[in-house]
Protein backbone atom coordinates (compact mmCIF):
# COMPACT_ATOMS: atom_id res chain seq x y z
CA UNK A 1 0.00 0.00 0.00
CA UNK A 2 2.76 2.91 1.09
CA UNK A 3 4.67 1.72 -2.24
CA UNK A 4 1.26 2.73 -4.74
CA UNK A 5 0.72 5.75 -2.33
CA UNK A 6 4.10 6.98 -3.21
CA UNK A 7 4.37 5.67 -6.59
CA UNK A 8 1.78 8.56 -7.16
CA UNK A 9 3.72 11.40 -5.10
CA UNK A 10 6.45 9.99 -7.20
CA UNK A 11 4.64 11.10 -10.54
CA UNK A 12 4.19 14.53 -8.79
CA UNK A 13 7.41 15.25 -7.27
CA UNK A 14 9.04 13.95 -10.32
CA UNK A 15 7.48 16.87 -12.22
CA UNK A 16 8.30 19.45 -9.45
CA UNK A 17 11.90 18.65 -9.55
CA UNK A 18 12.57 19.93 -13.04
CA UNK A 19 9.90 22.69 -13.36
CA UNK A 20 11.00 26.44 -11.41
CA UNK A 21 7.64 27.75 -12.84
CA UNK A 22 5.75 25.01 -10.53
CA UNK A 23 7.56 25.27 -7.99
CA UNK A 24 7.89 29.34 -8.07
CA UNK A 25 3.86 29.30 -8.11
CA UNK A 26 3.82 27.34 -5.36
CA UNK A 27 5.16 30.35 -2.99
CA UNK A 28 4.13 32.79 -4.93
CA UNK A 29 0.87 34.24 -3.93
CA UNK A 30 1.67 33.63 -0.32
CA UNK A 31 4.30 35.86 -0.37
CA UNK A 32 2.64 38.06 -2.01
CA UNK A 33 0.00 38.27 0.31
CA UNK A 34 2.46 38.61 3.22
CA UNK A 35 4.09 41.55 1.55
CA UNK A 36 0.82 43.39 1.24
CA UNK A 37 -0.55 42.33 4.48
CA UNK A 38 2.95 43.10 6.22
CA UNK A 39 3.19 46.38 4.62
CA UNK A 40 -0.51 47.23 5.62
CA UNK A 41 -0.01 46.22 9.55
CA UNK A 42 3.13 47.97 9.50
CA UNK A 43 1.64 51.01 8.47
CA UNK A 44 -1.00 50.44 11.25
CA UNK A 45 1.82 49.74 14.13
CA UNK A 46 3.70 52.98 12.77
CA UNK A 47 0.78 55.54 13.13
CA UNK A 48 -1.14 54.32 16.48
CA UNK A 49 -0.44 53.09 19.64
CA UNK A 50 -0.29 49.16 20.66
CA UNK A 51 -3.93 48.07 19.95
CA UNK A 52 -3.59 48.90 16.55
CA UNK A 53 -0.29 47.19 16.75
CA UNK A 54 -2.00 43.53 17.89
CA UNK A 55 -4.68 43.93 15.12
CA UNK A 56 -1.68 44.18 13.06
CA UNK A 57 -0.08 40.96 14.40
CA UNK A 58 -4.02 39.00 14.49
CA UNK A 59 -3.77 39.99 10.69
CA UNK A 60 -0.54 38.40 9.62
CA UNK A 61 -1.56 35.58 12.14
CA UNK A 62 -4.84 35.71 9.64
CA UNK A 63 -3.29 36.10 6.62
CA UNK A 64 -0.49 32.93 6.92
CA UNK A 65 -2.98 30.37 8.64
CA UNK A 66 -5.84 31.20 5.86
CA UNK A 67 -2.91 30.56 3.37
CA UNK A 68 -2.71 26.91 5.05
CA UNK A 69 -6.14 26.46 4.49
CA UNK A 70 -5.78 27.56 0.61
CA UNK A 71 -2.70 25.92 0.15
CA UNK A 72 -3.90 22.45 1.00
CA UNK A 73 -7.30 22.69 -0.75
CA UNK A 74 -4.90 23.78 -3.67
CA UNK A 75 -2.89 21.02 -2.95
CA UNK A 76 -5.15 18.10 -3.26
CA UNK A 77 -7.57 19.90 -6.06
CA UNK A 78 -4.63 21.09 -8.41
CA UNK A 79 -2.53 17.19 -8.16
CA UNK A 80 -5.78 15.85 -9.19
CA UNK A 81 -6.46 17.74 -11.99
CA UNK A 82 -2.68 17.52 -13.40
CA UNK A 83 -3.94 13.98 -13.60
CA UNK A 84 -6.88 14.85 -15.35
CA UNK A 85 -4.84 17.17 -17.62
CA UNK A 86 -2.17 14.90 -18.62
CA UNK A 87 -4.73 12.36 -19.22
CA UNK A 88 -3.50 9.67 -17.15
CA UNK A 89 -5.96 9.08 -14.91
CA UNK A 90 -7.14 5.68 -17.08
CA UNK A 91 -3.82 4.43 -16.68
CA UNK A 92 -4.12 5.19 -12.66
CA UNK A 93 -7.75 4.08 -12.20
CA UNK A 94 -6.88 0.83 -13.60
CA UNK A 95 -3.70 0.76 -11.94
CA UNK A 96 -4.09 -1.43 -8.41
CA UNK A 97 -3.75 1.64 -6.54
CA UNK A 98 -7.21 2.02 -4.52
CA UNK A 99 -9.27 5.05 -4.22
CA UNK A 100 -8.29 5.65 -0.92
CA UNK A 101 -4.58 5.23 -1.51
CA UNK A 102 -4.78 8.00 -3.90
CA UNK A 103 -6.75 10.19 -1.71
CA UNK A 104 -3.45 9.45 0.69
CA UNK A 105 -1.40 10.28 -1.96
CA UNK A 106 -3.08 13.57 -2.66
CA UNK A 107 -3.08 14.26 0.45
CA UNK A 108 0.56 13.71 0.71
CA UNK A 109 1.07 15.72 -1.88
CA UNK A 110 -0.90 18.72 -0.29
CA UNK A 111 1.12 18.37 2.50
CA UNK A 112 4.23 19.05 0.67
CA UNK A 113 3.21 21.62 -1.60
CA UNK A 114 1.18 23.67 1.69
CA UNK A 115 4.92 24.04 3.72
CA UNK A 116 6.65 24.88 0.24
CA UNK A 117 4.32 27.69 -0.28
CA UNK A 118 3.84 28.98 3.52
CA UNK A 119 7.12 28.75 4.61
CA UNK A 120 8.63 31.27 2.88
CA UNK A 121 6.01 33.77 3.76
CA UNK A 122 6.17 32.68 7.44
CA UNK A 123 9.87 33.64 7.17
CA UNK A 124 9.26 36.66 5.28
CA UNK A 125 6.75 37.73 7.91
CA UNK A 126 9.67 36.44 10.51
CA UNK A 127 12.50 38.43 8.99
CA UNK A 128 10.61 41.58 7.83
CA UNK A 129 7.97 42.53 9.89
CA UNK A 130 8.68 40.83 13.24
CA UNK A 131 6.42 38.69 13.34
CA UNK A 132 6.90 35.51 14.89
CA UNK A 133 4.28 32.71 14.19
CA UNK A 134 6.52 30.41 16.07
CA UNK A 135 5.49 32.26 18.82
CA UNK A 136 1.85 30.87 18.90
CA UNK A 137 3.94 27.42 20.58
CA UNK A 138 3.06 23.97 19.88
CA UNK A 139 -0.56 25.03 20.08
CA UNK A 140 0.59 26.01 16.74
CA UNK A 141 0.96 22.67 15.02
CA UNK A 142 -2.83 21.74 15.96
CA UNK A 143 -3.93 25.32 13.88
CA UNK A 144 -2.20 23.84 11.11
CA UNK A 145 -3.61 20.36 11.42
CA UNK A 146 -7.15 21.56 11.73
CA UNK A 147 -6.77 24.08 8.82
CA UNK A 148 -4.96 21.15 6.86
CA UNK A 149 -8.20 19.15 7.46
CA UNK A 150 -10.86 21.43 6.83
CA UNK A 151 -8.51 22.24 3.33
CA UNK A 152 -8.81 18.24 2.45
CA UNK A 153 -12.59 18.39 2.93
CA UNK A 154 -13.13 21.18 0.81
CA UNK A 155 -10.50 19.45 -2.04
CA UNK A 156 -12.19 16.59 -1.84
CA UNK A 157 -15.53 17.97 -2.23
CA UNK A 158 -14.44 20.32 -5.43
CA UNK A 159 -12.47 16.60 -6.68
CA UNK A 160 -16.18 15.12 -6.01
CA UNK A 161 -17.92 17.67 -8.45
CA UNK A 162 -15.28 17.35 -10.79
CA UNK A 163 -15.61 13.67 -11.33
CA UNK A 164 -19.56 14.60 -11.50
CA UNK A 165 -19.64 17.19 -13.70
CA UNK A 166 -15.97 17.23 -15.32
CA UNK A 167 -13.84 20.37 -16.49
CA UNK A 168 -16.53 22.00 -15.76
CA UNK A 169 -15.88 22.33 -12.53
CA UNK A 170 -12.31 22.85 -12.08
CA UNK A 171 -12.55 26.38 -11.70
CA UNK A 172 -13.87 25.31 -8.33
CA UNK A 173 -10.76 24.28 -7.05
CA UNK A 174 -9.35 27.87 -7.38
CA UNK A 175 -12.34 30.12 -5.78
CA UNK A 176 -14.71 27.94 -3.14
CA UNK A 177 -12.59 28.45 -0.27
CA UNK A 178 -12.79 32.12 -1.04
CA UNK A 179 -16.42 31.67 -0.35
CA UNK A 180 -16.07 29.94 3.12
CA UNK A 181 -13.33 33.22 3.80
CA UNK A 182 -15.69 35.84 5.60
CA UNK A 183 -17.46 33.52 7.51
CA UNK A 184 -14.36 31.81 8.68
CA UNK A 185 -13.78 34.94 10.74
CA UNK A 186 -9.78 35.09 9.73
CA UNK A 187 -9.57 38.77 10.30
CA UNK A 188 -12.36 39.57 12.89
CA UNK A 189 -14.37 37.67 15.12
CA UNK A 190 -17.38 36.08 14.83
CA UNK A 191 -19.11 38.11 17.16
CA UNK A 192 -19.07 40.66 14.25
CA UNK A 193 -21.30 39.05 12.33
CA UNK A 194 -24.71 39.08 11.75
CA UNK A 195 -26.85 36.87 14.33
CA UNK A 196 -28.15 34.91 11.84
CA UNK A 197 -25.08 34.08 10.09
CA UNK A 198 -23.04 33.32 13.34
CA UNK A 199 -24.10 29.43 13.46
CA UNK A 200 -22.94 29.26 9.61
CA UNK A 201 -19.88 30.54 10.97
CA UNK A 202 -19.54 28.45 13.87
CA UNK A 203 -19.95 25.70 12.04
CA UNK A 204 -16.56 25.93 9.97
CA UNK A 205 -13.60 24.28 11.97
CA UNK A 206 -11.28 27.83 10.32
CA UNK A 207 -13.71 29.88 12.42
CA UNK A 208 -12.78 27.97 15.70
CA UNK A 209 -9.22 28.03 14.69
CA UNK A 210 -9.19 31.54 13.85
CA UNK A 211 -10.85 32.93 17.12
CA UNK A 212 -8.19 30.36 18.66
CA UNK A 213 -5.05 31.99 17.42
CA UNK A 214 -6.78 35.72 18.39
CA UNK A 215 -7.02 34.62 21.68
CA UNK A 216 -3.47 33.40 21.89
CA UNK A 217 -2.08 36.31 20.13
CA UNK A 218 -4.05 39.05 22.10
CA UNK A 219 -4.30 37.68 25.54
CA UNK A 220 -1.80 34.61 25.64
CA UNK A 221 -4.99 32.30 26.51
CA UNK A 222 -5.11 29.12 24.55
CA UNK A 223 -8.85 28.13 23.62
CA UNK A 224 -9.06 24.69 24.08
CA UNK A 225 -12.51 24.76 23.61
CA UNK A 226 -12.29 26.48 20.13
CA UNK A 227 -9.97 23.90 19.49
CA UNK A 228 -12.11 20.67 20.60
CA UNK A 229 -14.80 22.38 18.20
CA UNK A 230 -12.43 22.33 15.45
CA UNK A 231 -10.97 19.13 15.46
CA UNK A 232 -15.05 17.76 16.06
CA UNK A 233 -16.23 19.85 13.21
CA UNK A 234 -13.55 18.73 10.72
CA UNK A 235 -13.93 15.00 11.58
CA UNK A 236 -17.80 15.63 10.55
CA UNK A 237 -16.09 17.72 7.36
CA UNK A 238 -13.84 15.25 6.45
CA UNK A 239 -16.10 12.08 6.91
CA UNK A 240 -18.92 13.73 4.68
CA UNK A 241 -16.34 14.48 2.33
CA UNK A 242 -14.97 11.11 1.89
CA UNK A 243 -18.55 9.71 1.78
CA UNK A 244 -19.38 12.20 -1.34
CA UNK A 245 -16.09 11.51 -3.02
CA UNK A 246 -16.65 7.57 -2.70
CA UNK A 247 -20.28 8.19 -3.78
CA UNK A 248 -19.17 10.39 -7.17
CA UNK A 249 -16.23 8.41 -7.49
CA UNK A 250 -19.18 5.15 -7.80
CA UNK A 251 -21.12 7.21 -9.70
CA UNK A 252 -18.22 7.94 -12.45
CA UNK A 253 -17.65 4.12 -13.17
CA UNK A 254 -21.20 4.33 -13.89
CA UNK A 255 -21.41 7.06 -15.82
CA UNK A 256 -18.54 6.26 -17.65
CA UNK A 257 -16.87 9.51 -16.40
CA UNK A 258 -14.36 8.14 -15.69
CA UNK A 259 -13.17 7.59 -19.04
CA UNK A 260 -13.84 10.77 -20.67
CA UNK A 261 -13.36 13.17 -17.12
CA UNK A 262 -11.45 16.28 -18.56
CA UNK A 263 -12.18 16.27 -21.68
CA UNK B 1 -7.90 -22.98 -17.44
CA UNK B 2 -9.97 -19.45 -18.22
CA UNK B 3 -8.16 -16.07 -17.61
CA UNK B 4 -11.12 -14.19 -18.80
CA UNK B 5 -15.02 -15.65 -18.09
CA UNK B 6 -17.61 -12.63 -19.60
CA UNK B 7 -21.16 -13.76 -18.84
CA UNK B 8 -24.15 -11.71 -19.85
CA UNK B 9 -22.65 -8.25 -19.96
CA UNK B 10 -24.72 -5.68 -20.48
CA UNK B 11 -23.75 -1.77 -20.31
CA UNK B 12 -26.71 0.82 -20.99
CA UNK B 13 -26.74 4.17 -20.80
CA UNK B 14 -29.94 5.79 -20.39
CA UNK B 15 -31.69 4.66 -23.67
CA UNK B 16 -28.30 3.67 -25.09
CA UNK B 17 -27.43 -0.11 -25.06
CA UNK B 18 -23.84 0.31 -25.46
CA UNK B 19 -22.70 -3.29 -25.13
CA UNK B 20 -26.00 -5.95 -25.02
CA UNK B 21 -25.74 -8.95 -23.21
CA UNK B 22 -22.43 -10.46 -24.74
CA UNK B 23 -20.70 -13.64 -23.10
CA UNK B 24 -17.33 -14.71 -23.97
CA UNK B 25 -14.37 -16.34 -22.13
CA UNK B 26 -10.42 -16.33 -23.19
CA UNK B 27 -8.08 -19.52 -21.82
CA UNK B 28 -4.92 -19.29 -20.70
CA UNK B 29 -2.53 -17.94 -23.46
CA UNK B 30 -5.37 -17.17 -25.86
CA UNK B 31 -5.33 -13.52 -27.93
CA UNK B 32 -8.86 -12.51 -28.47
CA UNK B 33 -9.54 -9.65 -30.63
CA UNK B 34 -12.56 -7.93 -30.62
CA UNK B 35 -13.41 -6.73 -34.06
CA UNK B 36 -16.22 -4.24 -34.53
CA UNK B 37 -17.06 -1.08 -36.01
CA UNK B 38 -16.65 2.90 -34.24
CA UNK B 39 -19.54 2.26 -30.89
CA UNK B 40 -19.92 -1.31 -31.67
CA UNK B 41 -18.94 -1.50 -27.75
CA UNK B 42 -15.04 -2.46 -28.22
CA UNK B 43 -14.11 0.10 -25.90
CA UNK B 44 -17.05 -0.06 -23.79
CA UNK B 45 -16.07 -4.13 -22.91
CA UNK B 46 -12.41 -3.93 -22.22
CA UNK B 47 -13.36 -0.70 -19.81
CA UNK B 48 -15.74 -2.90 -17.97
CA UNK B 49 -13.09 -5.43 -17.95
CA UNK B 50 -10.52 -2.95 -16.45
CA UNK B 51 -13.34 -1.94 -13.58
CA UNK B 52 -13.14 1.23 -15.08
CA UNK B 53 -16.71 1.26 -15.65
CA UNK B 54 -19.97 -0.76 -14.07
CA UNK B 55 -21.38 -3.03 -15.78
CA UNK B 56 -25.39 -2.49 -15.90
CA UNK B 57 -25.52 -6.37 -15.51
CA UNK B 58 -23.81 -9.20 -16.01
CA UNK B 59 -19.96 -10.92 -14.55
CA UNK B 60 -17.04 -10.47 -15.07
CA UNK B 61 -14.53 -12.74 -13.75
CA UNK B 62 -10.19 -12.39 -14.49
CA UNK B 63 -7.63 -14.58 -13.41
CA UNK B 64 -10.50 -16.16 -11.05
CA UNK B 65 -11.47 -13.07 -9.53
CA UNK B 66 -14.77 -11.49 -9.50
CA UNK B 67 -14.34 -7.74 -10.85
CA UNK B 68 -17.54 -6.61 -9.12
CA UNK B 69 -15.90 -7.52 -5.92
CA UNK B 70 -12.42 -7.99 -6.31
CA UNK B 71 -10.93 -6.00 -8.88
CA UNK B 72 -8.15 -5.19 -7.10
CA UNK B 73 -6.97 -8.23 -6.94
CA UNK B 74 -6.93 -9.15 -10.58
CA UNK B 75 -5.76 -5.16 -11.48
CA UNK B 76 -2.21 -6.07 -9.83
CA UNK B 77 -1.93 -9.08 -12.29
CA UNK B 78 -3.31 -7.21 -15.78
CA UNK B 79 -2.40 -4.37 -17.66
CA UNK B 80 -3.79 -2.17 -20.10
CA UNK B 81 -2.29 -0.07 -23.08
CA UNK B 82 -4.55 2.24 -25.46
CA UNK B 83 -2.84 5.48 -27.63
CA UNK B 84 -5.71 7.55 -26.31
CA UNK B 85 -4.88 7.34 -22.92
CA UNK B 86 -1.68 9.09 -22.19
CA UNK B 87 1.31 8.78 -20.02
CA UNK B 88 2.15 12.30 -18.38
CA UNK B 89 3.99 14.01 -21.07
CA UNK B 90 6.28 16.16 -18.87
CA UNK B 91 8.12 13.11 -16.91
CA UNK B 92 10.62 11.19 -18.61
CA UNK B 93 9.98 8.01 -19.99
CA UNK B 94 12.25 6.28 -16.91
CA UNK B 95 10.15 7.96 -14.44
CA UNK B 96 6.60 7.14 -16.05
CA UNK B 97 8.20 3.64 -15.57
CA UNK B 98 9.44 4.20 -12.56
CA UNK B 99 5.64 5.24 -11.51
CA UNK B 100 4.25 2.22 -12.80
CA UNK B 101 6.56 0.26 -11.36
CA UNK B 102 5.60 1.47 -7.88
CA UNK B 103 2.17 1.63 -8.85
CA UNK B 104 2.39 -2.01 -9.59
CA UNK B 105 4.60 -2.95 -6.94
CA UNK B 106 6.86 -4.57 -8.96
CA UNK B 107 9.40 -6.46 -6.98
CA UNK B 108 13.26 -5.29 -8.67
CA UNK B 109 12.15 -2.70 -10.50
CA UNK B 110 15.06 -1.01 -11.85
CA UNK B 111 16.15 -4.73 -13.16
CA UNK B 112 12.83 -4.56 -14.93
CA UNK B 113 13.16 -1.29 -16.38
CA UNK B 114 16.36 -2.38 -17.81
CA UNK B 115 15.11 -5.32 -19.28
CA UNK B 116 12.27 -3.58 -20.95
CA UNK B 117 15.06 -0.74 -22.20
CA UNK B 118 16.80 -3.56 -24.16
CA UNK B 119 13.27 -5.51 -25.39
CA UNK B 120 11.56 -2.42 -26.30
CA UNK B 121 14.94 -0.33 -27.53
CA UNK B 122 14.10 2.55 -25.45
CA UNK B 123 17.63 2.97 -24.34
CA UNK B 124 17.89 6.32 -27.10
CA UNK B 125 15.13 7.89 -25.40
CA UNK B 126 14.85 6.93 -21.37
CA UNK B 127 15.32 10.45 -20.45
CA UNK B 128 13.19 12.44 -22.30
CA UNK B 129 10.06 13.24 -21.18
CA UNK B 130 7.21 11.58 -22.50
CA UNK B 131 5.82 14.62 -24.25
CA UNK B 132 8.43 15.07 -26.82
CA UNK B 133 8.19 11.38 -28.32
CA UNK B 134 7.51 10.55 -31.62
CA UNK B 135 4.31 8.26 -31.94
CA UNK B 136 6.20 5.07 -32.65
CA UNK B 137 8.59 5.76 -29.68
CA UNK B 138 5.32 6.68 -26.97
CA UNK B 139 3.61 2.84 -28.67
CA UNK B 140 6.93 1.49 -27.51
CA UNK B 141 6.90 2.95 -23.95
CA UNK B 142 2.87 2.77 -23.60
CA UNK B 143 3.99 -1.11 -24.00
CA UNK B 144 7.11 -1.09 -22.07
CA UNK B 145 4.61 0.60 -19.13
CA UNK B 146 1.36 -2.28 -20.08
CA UNK B 147 4.58 -4.94 -19.38
CA UNK B 148 5.73 -3.18 -16.59
CA UNK B 149 4.14 -6.13 -13.94
CA UNK B 150 4.64 -9.01 -15.85
CA UNK B 151 0.78 -8.89 -16.96
CA UNK B 152 -1.17 -12.22 -16.85
CA UNK B 153 -3.89 -10.45 -19.10
CA UNK B 154 -3.23 -7.96 -21.27
CA UNK B 155 -5.66 -5.35 -22.52
CA UNK B 156 -4.93 -3.77 -25.73
CA UNK B 157 -7.41 -1.15 -27.58
CA UNK B 158 -5.82 -0.38 -30.63
CA UNK B 159 -2.28 -0.91 -29.96
CA UNK B 160 -0.79 0.32 -33.39
CA UNK B 161 -2.89 3.08 -34.26
CA UNK B 162 -1.31 5.83 -36.02
CA UNK B 163 1.95 3.96 -36.13
CA UNK B 164 3.79 3.11 -39.65
CA UNK B 165 3.37 0.01 -41.14
CA UNK B 166 7.54 -0.50 -40.26
CA UNK B 167 7.15 0.21 -36.28
CA UNK B 168 3.85 -1.47 -36.24
CA UNK B 169 5.32 -4.73 -37.24
CA UNK B 170 7.61 -4.83 -35.06
CA UNK B 171 4.99 -4.09 -32.32
CA UNK B 172 3.21 -7.06 -33.38
CA UNK B 173 6.25 -9.11 -33.47
CA UNK B 174 7.17 -8.02 -29.32
CA UNK B 175 3.38 -9.33 -28.69
CA UNK B 176 3.82 -12.10 -29.96
CA UNK B 177 6.83 -12.94 -28.27
CA UNK B 178 5.76 -11.83 -25.32
CA UNK B 179 2.57 -13.63 -25.25
CA UNK B 180 4.63 -17.29 -26.57
CA UNK B 181 7.21 -16.58 -24.12
CA UNK B 182 4.73 -15.74 -20.88
CA UNK B 183 1.88 -17.58 -21.85
CA UNK B 184 -0.10 -13.94 -20.90
CA UNK B 185 -3.66 -13.79 -22.19
CA UNK B 186 -4.27 -10.93 -24.89
CA UNK B 187 -7.56 -9.59 -25.33
CA UNK B 188 -7.17 -7.08 -28.59
CA UNK B 189 -9.06 -4.48 -29.59
CA UNK B 190 -8.38 -3.35 -33.49
CA UNK B 191 -9.81 -1.92 -36.46
CA UNK B 192 -6.64 -3.57 -38.43
CA UNK B 193 -7.78 -6.59 -39.85
CA UNK B 194 -4.27 -7.92 -40.24
CA UNK B 195 -3.29 -7.66 -37.05
CA UNK B 196 -6.36 -9.50 -35.79
CA UNK B 197 -5.27 -12.41 -38.24
CA UNK B 198 -2.02 -12.30 -36.79
CA UNK B 199 -2.39 -12.09 -33.79
CA UNK B 200 -5.54 -13.75 -32.75
CA UNK B 201 -7.07 -17.11 -32.02
CA UNK B 202 -10.28 -16.63 -31.65
CA UNK B 203 -12.19 -13.48 -32.95
CA UNK B 204 -15.75 -12.06 -31.32
CA UNK B 205 -17.22 -9.70 -34.05
CA UNK B 206 -18.77 -6.81 -32.14
CA UNK B 207 -22.25 -4.67 -33.75
CA UNK B 208 -24.23 -2.20 -31.80
CA UNK B 209 -22.74 -3.79 -28.83
CA UNK B 210 -23.44 -7.34 -29.74
CA UNK B 211 -21.56 -10.38 -30.59
CA UNK B 212 -22.70 -11.12 -33.91
CA UNK B 213 -20.13 -13.58 -35.04
CA UNK B 214 -17.39 -15.38 -33.74
CA UNK B 215 -14.68 -18.09 -33.82
CA UNK B 216 -10.88 -17.90 -35.58
CA UNK B 217 -9.90 -15.79 -37.98
CA UNK B 218 -9.55 -19.31 -40.34
CA UNK B 219 -13.13 -20.05 -39.48
CA UNK B 220 -14.82 -16.59 -40.53
CA UNK B 221 -13.07 -16.99 -43.39
CA UNK B 222 -14.12 -20.08 -44.93
CA UNK B 223 -17.59 -19.47 -43.30
CA UNK B 224 -17.89 -16.41 -45.33
CA UNK B 225 -16.09 -17.30 -48.31
CA UNK B 226 -13.48 -14.27 -47.95
CA UNK B 227 -9.90 -13.92 -48.46
CA UNK B 228 -9.12 -11.28 -45.58
CA UNK B 229 -10.85 -10.44 -42.42
CA UNK B 230 -11.92 -6.73 -43.73
CA UNK B 231 -14.15 -7.98 -45.85
CA UNK B 232 -15.19 -10.64 -43.47
CA UNK B 233 -15.54 -7.03 -41.35
CA UNK B 234 -17.19 -5.22 -44.61
CA UNK B 235 -19.91 -8.53 -44.89
CA UNK B 236 -20.75 -7.96 -41.31
CA UNK B 237 -21.29 -4.00 -41.10
CA UNK B 238 -22.97 -3.79 -44.11
CA UNK B 239 -25.25 -6.68 -43.16
CA UNK B 240 -24.09 -9.18 -46.20
CA UNK B 241 -23.68 -11.89 -44.18
CA UNK B 242 -26.26 -14.30 -45.51
CA UNK B 243 -25.58 -13.22 -48.67
CA UNK B 244 -21.73 -14.02 -48.32
CA UNK B 245 -22.63 -17.11 -46.56
CA UNK B 246 -24.86 -18.46 -49.35
CA UNK B 247 -21.56 -17.63 -51.71
CA UNK B 248 -19.48 -19.70 -49.33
Amino acid sequence: MMRRIWGLMYRHLALYRRSWPRLVELCYWPVLQMCIWGFTASFLASRTGNSLALAGATLLGGVLLWEITLRSQMGLSISFMEEMWSRNLGHVFVSPLRPFEMIAALIGMSIIRTFLGVLPAILLAWAFYAFNLFALGPVLILFFVNLMIMGWAVALGVVSLILRHGAGAEPLAWGVLFGLAPFSAVFYPVSVLPKFLQPFSLALPSAHVFEGMRSALVHGIIRWDHLAAAFALNIVWIAAAAVLFARQFHHARVSGALISIGE
Amino acid sequence: MQAIQVEGLTKRYGDVLAVDNITFTADTGDTIGLLGGNGAGKTTTIAMLLGLLVPTSGRITVLGHDMGKDRFAALSRMNFSSPYVALPHRLTVRENLEVYGHLYSVPKLERRIQVLIAELDLGAFINRPAGQLSAGQKTRVALAKALINHPEVLLLDEPTASLDPDTADMVRSWLERYRDESGCTILLASHNMAEVERLCSHVLMLKQGRIVDRGSPDDLLLRYGRKDLEDVFLDIARDRRQAAEVAA
